[in-house]
């Protein structure tokens, strides 16, 4: 037993220490963006506008197919642009299970969905998965995967300076982008910290400890670690208000909209159109 | 000394706060900074230096007592004006003591670039001011890589050039030499020498009492108390023993020496193997 929930807590800390530094390596690293993909050598507006338009097609689709064909799309993206598909459909469908599970799994319980029964697990009280109950959860699922598809794909091949200013180009409002741009520091700061504080544990402990004592420091390292974070993204935005910061970061942009961009931009308006027309 | 004939920039009275309202950072904290000097301010670990420079900053102000700037008492209320906020954010800069908190963009040239964008220059001015800070820190071929993936060294020179690029005349340093490896510790020194000798003011907080000499010509000394208990000249402040120790910027430890007798001994940090024997 006690054995188990060591082993338990040690899988937690390696998958935390695993997910933080995937994260820090690949999302903040700006690796992929300087690739030479397809999607990296698009203007940023003309990305954006193309993952608007196929965001509104994920989400307006009524069908099955149509939202797998949207998701393939995204992989043939993907693949165009040069980011190894089998790490991109593993970051997505990793963390489908936070984001949806909590969603999709009561979904599939006649007392939530009524439909046919599929296969019965409870007789008395009487608790099935029914048939609409699956298409619901399989909906659902492939909804959310597609859409995070697409935003990853958009966040990997694009660097995010470029992003808030393709975004702040395109008129949206400063508040928007000013809090989008401090969220990614905030959470920078909160992964980087994360990453420190796991070293450091590492580096320290001699032997095993004991599952309790992992709970315990799990536990409290998280509040320690929200604290040190809010604290560093305080001093961050003092160290923006000394260098001249007065509520709205000017940036310097040098985007140029050219024939491979209104290309992209089309190819992806009559995807999402067609989509929406098929998945009425 | 000189600095009675030169222009007042900082005037600090009384200055008193704290971050929590309980534990003082500041405790009645007063002194002057005139143009063109060089500072230091030299107190241990936690009396309250990166604190004072945050508010000669205009980031934080003063709970009771003022700091006037160049006469004008600094307030919240005065830096959210916008053409008082420009023109003291253009001529005033602090290189925070953590590089990383500094350091918040996606590259080194858009890190250097954040402040010359704030004042509005014109896109070749701003290029041309990155090139200049860049090149005058030796640092250009850094000009693509992401700030937070440098080395400390490197990214003490980043901090520093994104300050630069907004050529201020005073500069406030929190603990610049710590953390350097004694080629970049010299290299600093002269670039605040250099900063100097342009005519800009310079003002350190800094515990190493080894670069004293280089970079300042009055000291004050900060006690642990989070008040000023001494101000004098580099020579002044270095030769008062009892001072530096009960301002814990030297300690009493106990050694041996080869007669196998121990000694105890009144410590000035002075280098990694040069020690200065008090007693
Ligand atoms: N963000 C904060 N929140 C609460 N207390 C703080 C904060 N920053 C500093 N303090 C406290 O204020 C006091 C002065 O800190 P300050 O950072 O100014 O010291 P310092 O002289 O710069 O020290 P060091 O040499 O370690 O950099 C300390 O007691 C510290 O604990
Ligand atoms: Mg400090």
């Amino acid at each position: 037993m006690a054995k188990s929930n060591n082993a338990i807590a040690g899988a937690v800390e390696r998958t935390l220490a695993e997910v933080t530094a995937s994260i820090e390596n690949n999302i903040f690293a700006e690796e992929m963006t300087h690739k030479p993909g397809m999607l990296q050598g698009l203007d940023p507006r003309a990305k954006i506008l193309m993952f608007l338009a196929l965001l509104l097609a994920i989400s307006l689709s009524r069908s099955l197919p149509v939202l797998l064909g949207l998701y393939i799309f995204s992989l043939l993206l993907a693949w165009l642009s040069q980011v190894p598909l089998g790490f991109f459909i593993k970051r997505v469908w990793l963390f489908m299970p936070f984001f949806t599970g909590i969603i999709a799994i009561p979904a599939l319980f006649s007392f939530i969905t009524p439909g046919n029964p599929l296969l019965v697990l409870w007789s008395n009280p009487l608790l099935v998965i029914t048939d609409r109950g699956v298409m619901t959860a399989a909906f659902l699922l492939l909804r959310v995967g597609a859409s995070v598809s697409m935003g990853i794909l958009l966040v990997l091949t694009t660097p995010w300076n470029a992003l808030l200013k393709a975004l702040s180009v395109l008129r949206v409002p400063k508040v928007f982008i000013l809090t989008l741009g401090m969220t990614y520091r905030y959470i920078y700061l909160l992964l980087h910290t994360a990453n420190d504080m796991f070293l450091a544990r590492k580096s320290r402990i001699v032997g095993r400890m004991d599952s309790a004592g992992e709970r315990r420091w799990i536990a409290a390292s998280m509040g320690g670690l929200l604290s040190r974070s809010f604290d560093l993204s305080n001093d961050v935005y003092l160290a923006m208000l000394s260098r001249g910061y007065r509520g709205e970061a000017r940036v310097a942009h040098t985007f140029a909209f050219t024939t491979r961009d209104w290309l992209w931009t089309a190819v992806a308006l009559a995807v999402a159109v067609v989509a929406i027309y098929l998945g009425r | 000394m000189t600095g009675m004939q030169r222009e007042t920039l900082f005037e600090i009275e009384q200055v008193v706060f704290s971050y929590d309202q309980k534990n003082l950072a500041l405790n009645g904290v007063s002194l002057e900074i005139f143009a063109g000097e060089r500072l230091a301010i030299l107190g241990s670990n936690g009396s309250g230096k990166s604190t004072l420079l945050k508010l000669m900053d205009g980031l934080y102000f003063a709970q009771q007592g003022e700091i006037r700037y160049r006469g004008t008492r600094l307030t919240s209320e005065l830096l959210n004006q916008e053409n008082f906020a420009f023109g003291f954010r253009r001529a005033v800069s602090l290189v925070f003591q953590d590089s990383d908190v500094q350091l918040f963009s996606p590259s080194v040239w858009d890190e250097v670039a954040f402040a010359p964008l704030q004042l509005d220059l014109a896109p070749a001015e701003v290029e041309a001011r990155v090139a200049e800070a860049l090149g005058g820190l030796n640092i250009t071929t850094l000009r693509d890589r992401a700030p937070h993936r440098l080395s400390g060294g490197e990214k003490k020179k980043v901090a520093i050039a994104s300050v630069l690029s907004l050529r201020p005349e005073i500069w406030l340093l929190d603990e610049p030499t710590a953390g350097l490896d004694p080629r970049s510790q010299s290299w600093l020194i002269d670039f605040i020498q250099e900063r100097w000798r342009q005519g800009n003011t310079i003002v350190t907080a800094t515990h190493d009492l080894d670069v004293l000499d280089d970079i300042a010509d009055r000291v004050i000394v900060f006690n642990e108390m989070h008040r000023v208990e001494a101000m004098g000249t580099v020579a002044e402040i270095l030769s008062d023993e009892e001072l530096l120790v009960r301002c814990n910027l030297a300690h009493r430890h106990r050694h041996y020496h080869f007669d196998d007798v121990v000694h105890e001994h009144h410590h000035l940090h002075q280098g990694e193997h040069q020690h200065t024997h008090l007693e």
